[in-house]
Protein backbone atom coordinates (compact mmCIF):
# COMPACT_ATOMS: atom_id res chain seq x y z
CA UNK A 1 0.00 0.00 0.00
CA UNK A 2 3.23 2.11 0.30
CA UNK A 3 2.54 2.91 -3.48
CA UNK A 4 -1.29 4.40 -2.73
CA UNK A 5 0.13 6.92 0.02
CA UNK A 6 3.42 8.03 -1.88
CA UNK A 7 1.83 10.72 -3.93
CA UNK A 8 -0.47 12.70 -1.13
CA UNK A 9 2.51 14.23 0.15
CA UNK A 10 3.55 15.99 -3.47
CA UNK A 11 -0.08 17.14 -4.11
CA UNK A 12 0.06 19.33 -0.74
CA UNK A 13 3.32 20.52 -2.04
CA UNK A 14 2.30 21.35 -5.24
CA UNK A 15 -0.67 23.35 -3.65
CA UNK A 16 2.00 25.09 -1.71
CA UNK A 17 3.46 26.21 -4.24
CA UNK A 18 0.79 27.83 -6.10
CA UNK A 19 -0.35 29.84 -2.72
CA UNK A 20 3.39 31.18 -2.79
CA UNK A 21 3.18 31.84 -6.79
CA UNK A 22 0.06 34.05 -5.95
CA UNK A 23 1.16 36.17 -3.09
CA UNK A 24 4.51 37.25 -4.55
CA UNK A 25 4.23 39.49 -7.67
CA UNK A 26 5.21 38.03 -10.88
CA UNK A 27 6.89 39.36 -14.10
CA UNK A 28 3.99 36.79 -15.33
CA UNK A 29 0.77 38.99 -13.93
CA UNK A 30 -0.77 40.87 -17.10
CA UNK A 31 0.12 45.02 -17.52
CA UNK A 32 -3.08 47.18 -18.23
CA UNK A 33 -3.07 50.37 -20.03
CA UNK A 34 -5.15 53.14 -18.11
CA UNK A 35 -7.23 55.92 -19.66
CA UNK A 36 -7.65 58.94 -17.05
CA UNK A 37 -10.04 61.13 -17.26
CA UNK A 38 -9.60 64.94 -18.25
CA UNK A 39 -12.07 67.75 -19.21
CA UNK A 40 -10.72 69.31 -22.60
CA UNK A 41 -11.11 65.51 -24.33
CA UNK A 42 -14.11 65.52 -26.93
CA UNK A 43 -16.27 62.26 -25.66
CA UNK A 44 -16.77 61.47 -29.49
CA UNK A 45 -13.11 62.13 -30.20
CA UNK A 46 -11.88 59.67 -27.27
CA UNK A 47 -14.62 57.04 -29.09
CA UNK A 48 -13.13 58.16 -31.67
CA UNK A 49 -9.70 56.55 -30.56
CA UNK A 50 -10.86 53.64 -29.42
CA UNK A 51 -11.84 52.34 -31.93
CA UNK A 52 -9.75 53.31 -34.64
CA UNK A 53 -6.52 52.36 -33.01
CA UNK A 54 -7.94 49.27 -31.35
CA UNK A 55 -10.37 48.41 -33.16
CA UNK A 56 -12.89 47.87 -30.53
CA UNK A 57 -16.80 48.08 -31.84
CA UNK A 58 -18.49 51.38 -31.14
CA UNK A 59 -20.80 50.15 -28.17
CA UNK A 60 -17.17 48.75 -26.36
CA UNK A 61 -15.35 51.92 -27.36
CA UNK A 62 -18.89 53.96 -26.32
CA UNK A 63 -18.67 52.05 -23.23
CA UNK A 64 -14.83 52.96 -21.99
CA UNK A 65 -15.56 56.24 -22.91
CA UNK A 66 -18.58 56.57 -20.64
CA UNK A 67 -16.59 54.64 -17.85
CA UNK A 68 -13.62 57.21 -17.96
CA UNK A 69 -15.93 60.22 -17.91
CA UNK A 70 -17.79 59.06 -14.82
CA UNK A 71 -15.50 56.59 -13.06
CA UNK A 72 -11.98 58.89 -13.72
CA UNK A 73 -10.40 55.96 -15.65
CA UNK A 74 -10.91 52.94 -17.81
CA UNK A 75 -8.79 49.67 -18.37
CA UNK A 76 -8.52 50.10 -22.32
CA UNK A 77 -6.10 46.83 -22.86
CA UNK A 78 -4.24 44.62 -21.32
CA UNK A 79 -1.19 42.40 -22.57
CA UNK A 80 2.24 42.34 -21.84
CA UNK A 81 4.34 45.33 -20.63
CA UNK A 82 6.22 45.87 -23.90
CA UNK A 83 2.85 45.44 -25.59
CA UNK A 84 1.19 48.15 -23.10
CA UNK A 85 3.87 50.94 -23.48
CA UNK A 86 2.81 50.66 -27.40
CA UNK A 87 0.10 51.28 -26.33
CA UNK A 88 0.50 54.42 -23.98
CA UNK A 89 2.50 55.87 -26.57
CA UNK A 90 0.04 55.24 -28.92
CA UNK A 91 -2.67 56.98 -26.65
CA UNK A 92 0.01 59.71 -26.27
CA UNK A 93 0.03 60.27 -29.60
CA UNK A 94 -3.60 61.04 -29.86
CA UNK A 95 -3.42 63.58 -26.70
CA UNK A 96 -5.39 60.88 -24.62
CA UNK A 97 -4.00 60.99 -20.67
CA UNK A 98 -2.76 57.33 -20.26
CA UNK A 99 -0.46 54.93 -18.20
CA UNK A 100 0.14 51.34 -17.71
CA UNK A 101 0.67 49.45 -14.52
CA UNK A 102 0.72 45.81 -14.00
CA UNK A 103 -2.70 44.81 -12.94
CA UNK A 104 -3.20 43.54 -9.23
CA UNK A 105 -6.73 43.38 -9.32
CA UNK B 1 -20.85 75.50 -42.87
CA UNK B 2 -19.01 78.34 -41.27
CA UNK B 3 -17.42 76.57 -37.89
CA UNK B 4 -17.89 73.56 -38.51
CA UNK B 5 -16.63 70.39 -40.74
CA UNK B 6 -19.14 68.52 -43.01
CA UNK B 7 -18.39 65.36 -45.17
CA UNK B 8 -17.40 65.61 -48.68
CA UNK B 9 -18.90 62.78 -51.09
CA UNK B 10 -16.20 60.23 -51.71
CA UNK B 11 -14.21 60.53 -48.27
CA UNK B 12 -12.66 63.53 -46.54
CA UNK B 13 -14.17 66.98 -44.82
CA UNK B 14 -14.75 70.62 -45.73
CA UNK B 15 -15.34 73.62 -43.93
CA UNK B 16 -15.53 77.44 -45.04
CA UNK B 17 -12.75 79.48 -43.21
CA UNK B 18 -12.63 83.40 -43.35
CA UNK B 19 -9.27 85.61 -43.13
CA UNK B 20 -9.42 85.69 -40.04
CA UNK B 21 -10.05 82.36 -39.10
CA UNK B 22 -7.38 81.03 -41.48
CA UNK B 23 -5.07 83.59 -39.79
CA UNK B 24 -5.98 82.50 -36.40
CA UNK B 25 -5.57 78.38 -37.19
CA UNK B 26 -1.98 79.14 -38.47
CA UNK B 27 -1.35 81.42 -35.52
CA UNK B 28 -1.77 78.41 -32.88
CA UNK B 29 -0.77 75.93 -35.00
CA UNK B 30 2.95 78.05 -35.68
CA UNK B 31 2.88 78.67 -31.50
CA UNK B 32 2.30 74.96 -30.90
CA UNK B 33 5.22 73.83 -33.50
CA UNK B 34 7.40 76.53 -31.33
CA UNK B 35 6.12 75.06 -28.33
CA UNK B 36 6.89 71.68 -28.66
CA UNK B 37 9.85 72.44 -30.64
CA UNK B 38 12.76 69.98 -31.14
CA UNK B 39 13.15 68.99 -27.57
CA UNK B 40 16.11 69.08 -25.11
CA UNK B 41 18.52 66.49 -26.71
CA UNK B 42 17.71 67.01 -30.44
CA UNK B 43 19.41 70.67 -30.16
CA UNK B 44 23.51 69.37 -30.41
CA UNK B 45 25.15 68.83 -33.48
CA UNK B 46 24.33 69.06 -37.25
CA UNK B 47 25.21 65.24 -37.76
CA UNK B 48 21.07 64.13 -38.94
CA UNK B 49 22.80 60.64 -38.12
CA UNK B 50 23.20 61.48 -34.69
CA UNK B 51 19.83 62.78 -34.30
CA UNK B 52 18.33 59.74 -35.31
CA UNK B 53 20.19 57.67 -32.46
CA UNK B 54 19.57 60.60 -29.65
CA UNK B 55 18.09 59.40 -26.53
CA UNK B 56 14.96 61.76 -25.02
CA UNK B 57 14.81 63.56 -22.30
CA UNK B 58 14.07 61.51 -18.71
CA UNK B 59 12.81 64.18 -16.76
CA UNK B 60 8.79 65.57 -17.52
CA UNK B 61 9.01 69.45 -18.79
CA UNK B 62 8.27 71.90 -16.52
CA UNK B 63 5.79 74.21 -18.58
CA UNK B 64 2.07 72.93 -17.83
CA UNK B 65 1.39 72.60 -21.29
CA UNK B 66 4.11 70.48 -21.82
CA UNK B 67 3.19 68.53 -19.39
CA UNK B 68 -0.28 67.47 -20.60
CA UNK B 69 1.15 66.89 -23.82
CA UNK B 70 3.85 64.97 -22.88
CA UNK B 71 2.98 62.87 -19.77
CA UNK B 72 4.62 60.48 -18.08
CA UNK B 73 2.99 56.68 -18.52
CA UNK B 74 3.56 55.29 -15.04
CA UNK B 75 2.00 56.56 -12.23
CA UNK B 76 -0.92 59.22 -12.18
CA UNK B 77 -4.47 58.87 -9.97
CA UNK B 78 -5.66 55.58 -9.03
CA UNK B 79 -1.95 54.18 -8.76
CA UNK B 80 -0.46 56.28 -5.92
CA UNK B 81 3.08 54.57 -4.93
CA UNK B 82 2.46 52.59 -1.35
CA UNK B 83 5.86 53.69 -0.68
CA UNK B 84 8.46 55.99 -1.14
CA UNK B 85 10.47 52.79 -2.67
CA UNK B 86 7.52 51.95 -5.00
CA UNK B 87 7.07 55.51 -6.13
CA UNK B 88 10.48 56.14 -6.99
CA UNK B 89 10.64 53.19 -9.29
CA UNK B 90 7.39 54.49 -10.46
CA UNK B 91 9.26 57.92 -11.43
CA UNK B 92 12.29 55.50 -12.31
CA UNK B 93 10.03 53.94 -15.50
CA UNK B 94 8.84 56.90 -16.73
CA UNK B 95 11.91 58.96 -17.01
CA UNK B 96 13.30 55.47 -19.38
CA UNK B 97 9.67 55.43 -20.79
CA UNK B 98 10.44 59.22 -21.92
CA UNK B 99 14.32 58.93 -22.89
CA UNK B 100 13.13 56.42 -25.68
CA UNK B 101 9.53 57.70 -26.63
CA UNK B 102 9.09 61.62 -25.97
CA UNK B 103 11.04 62.30 -29.41
CA UNK B 104 8.76 60.71 -31.47
CA UNK B 105 6.15 62.16 -29.78
CA UNK B 106 7.69 65.33 -30.24
CA UNK B 107 8.04 64.32 -33.71
CA UNK B 108 4.59 63.13 -34.39
CA UNK B 109 3.05 66.61 -32.84
CA UNK B 110 4.91 68.79 -35.45
CA UNK B 111 4.61 66.41 -38.13
CA UNK B 112 0.66 67.27 -37.60
CA UNK B 113 1.10 70.76 -37.32
CA UNK B 114 3.09 71.25 -40.56
CA UNK B 115 0.56 69.22 -42.30
CA UNK B 116 -1.70 72.05 -40.83
CA UNK B 117 -0.03 74.77 -41.87
CA UNK B 118 0.49 73.70 -45.23
CA UNK B 119 -2.90 73.27 -46.07
CA UNK B 120 -3.56 76.19 -44.90
CA UNK B 121 -1.10 77.70 -47.22
CA UNK B 122 -2.53 76.54 -50.25
CA UNK B 123 -5.71 77.97 -50.05
CA UNK B 124 -6.47 80.08 -52.92
CA UNK B 125 -8.04 83.27 -51.00
CA UNK B 126 -11.42 84.08 -52.64
CA UNK B 127 -12.27 88.13 -53.04
CA UNK B 128 -12.89 88.26 -49.18
CA UNK B 129 -9.90 86.47 -47.71
CA UNK B 130 -11.90 83.69 -46.88
CA UNK B 131 -12.14 80.00 -48.77
CA UNK B 132 -12.99 76.43 -48.64
CA UNK B 133 -10.69 74.61 -47.27
CA UNK B 134 -11.18 70.58 -48.35
CA UNK B 135 -8.67 68.01 -46.57
CA UNK B 136 -8.78 64.17 -48.04
CA UNK B 137 -9.47 61.47 -44.88
CA UNK B 138 -5.04 61.50 -44.45
CA UNK B 139 -5.35 65.29 -43.96
CA UNK B 140 -8.05 65.45 -41.48
CA UNK B 141 -6.41 62.85 -39.43
CA UNK B 142 -3.44 65.09 -38.51
CA UNK B 143 -5.96 67.98 -38.23
CA UNK B 144 -7.89 66.32 -35.88
CA UNK B 145 -4.45 65.85 -33.94
CA UNK B 146 -3.65 69.26 -34.14
CA UNK B 147 -6.74 70.57 -32.99
CA UNK B 148 -6.49 68.01 -29.96
CA UNK B 149 -3.24 69.65 -29.12
CA UNK B 150 -4.40 72.97 -29.46
CA UNK B 151 -7.43 72.71 -27.23
CA UNK B 152 -5.18 70.46 -24.54
CA UNK B 153 -2.45 73.47 -24.94
CA UNK B 154 -5.10 76.34 -24.38
CA UNK B 155 -6.92 74.27 -21.69
CA UNK B 156 -3.69 73.89 -19.56
CA UNK B 157 -3.08 77.80 -20.14
CA UNK B 158 -6.72 78.21 -19.38
CA UNK B 159 -6.23 75.95 -16.22
CA UNK B 160 -8.70 73.75 -17.41
CA UNK B 161 -8.44 70.61 -14.45
CA UNK B 162 -12.23 69.63 -14.34
CA UNK B 163 -15.96 69.64 -15.82
CA UNK B 164 -16.83 73.23 -13.76
CA UNK B 165 -13.98 74.85 -14.82
CA UNK B 166 -15.50 74.31 -18.15
CA UNK B 167 -18.68 75.25 -16.70
CA UNK B 168 -17.39 78.85 -15.47
CA UNK B 169 -15.32 79.65 -19.20
CA UNK B 170 -19.03 79.51 -20.67
CA UNK B 171 -20.12 81.98 -18.22
CA UNK B 172 -16.90 84.69 -17.82
CA UNK B 173 -17.77 87.97 -18.41
CA UNK B 174 -16.55 89.93 -21.73
CA UNK B 175 -14.17 92.49 -19.99
CA UNK B 176 -12.13 89.24 -18.69
CA UNK B 177 -8.34 88.82 -20.20
CA UNK B 178 -9.09 85.47 -20.97
CA UNK B 179 -12.34 85.68 -23.09
CA UNK B 180 -10.36 85.52 -26.31
CA UNK B 181 -8.42 82.64 -25.41
CA UNK B 182 -11.98 80.91 -24.16
CA UNK B 183 -13.74 81.91 -27.85
CA UNK B 184 -10.62 80.15 -29.45
CA UNK B 185 -10.76 76.72 -27.15
CA UNK B 186 -14.89 76.94 -27.78
CA UNK B 187 -14.54 76.85 -31.86
CA UNK B 188 -11.42 74.71 -32.09
CA UNK B 189 -13.79 72.34 -29.97
CA UNK B 190 -16.81 72.91 -32.44
CA UNK B 191 -13.67 72.34 -35.29
CA UNK B 192 -13.04 69.41 -34.12
CA UNK B 193 -16.37 67.49 -33.03
CA UNK B 194 -17.20 68.29 -36.40
CA UNK B 195 -14.38 66.59 -37.81
CA UNK B 196 -14.58 63.87 -35.73
CA UNK B 197 -17.85 63.24 -37.13
CA UNK B 198 -16.62 63.29 -40.61
CA UNK B 199 -14.27 60.15 -39.69
CA UNK B 200 -16.22 57.95 -37.34
CA UNK B 201 -15.68 54.40 -38.49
Amino acid sequence: MGGVTAPAPLEIDQTESAEETFAVPEPDVPWVTIVHNDPVNLMSYVTYVFQTYFGYPKDKATKLMMDVHHKGRAVVSSGTREEMERDVQAMHGYGLWATLQQDRN
Amino acid sequence: MPGHFEPISGGGAAVALDEVEISIIRSLAVQLLELIGPGPAEEAGDDPLAELFAEGPSEPPKDPVLQRLLPDAYGGPGADAASPEEAAEQRAYSAEFRRFTENDLRAGKRHNALAVIRSLDRLDAAGDGGAVLELTPDDSRQWLGTLNDLRLAIGARLDVTDEEDTDLLFRLPDEDPRKPMVMAYLWLGGLQETLVETLMP
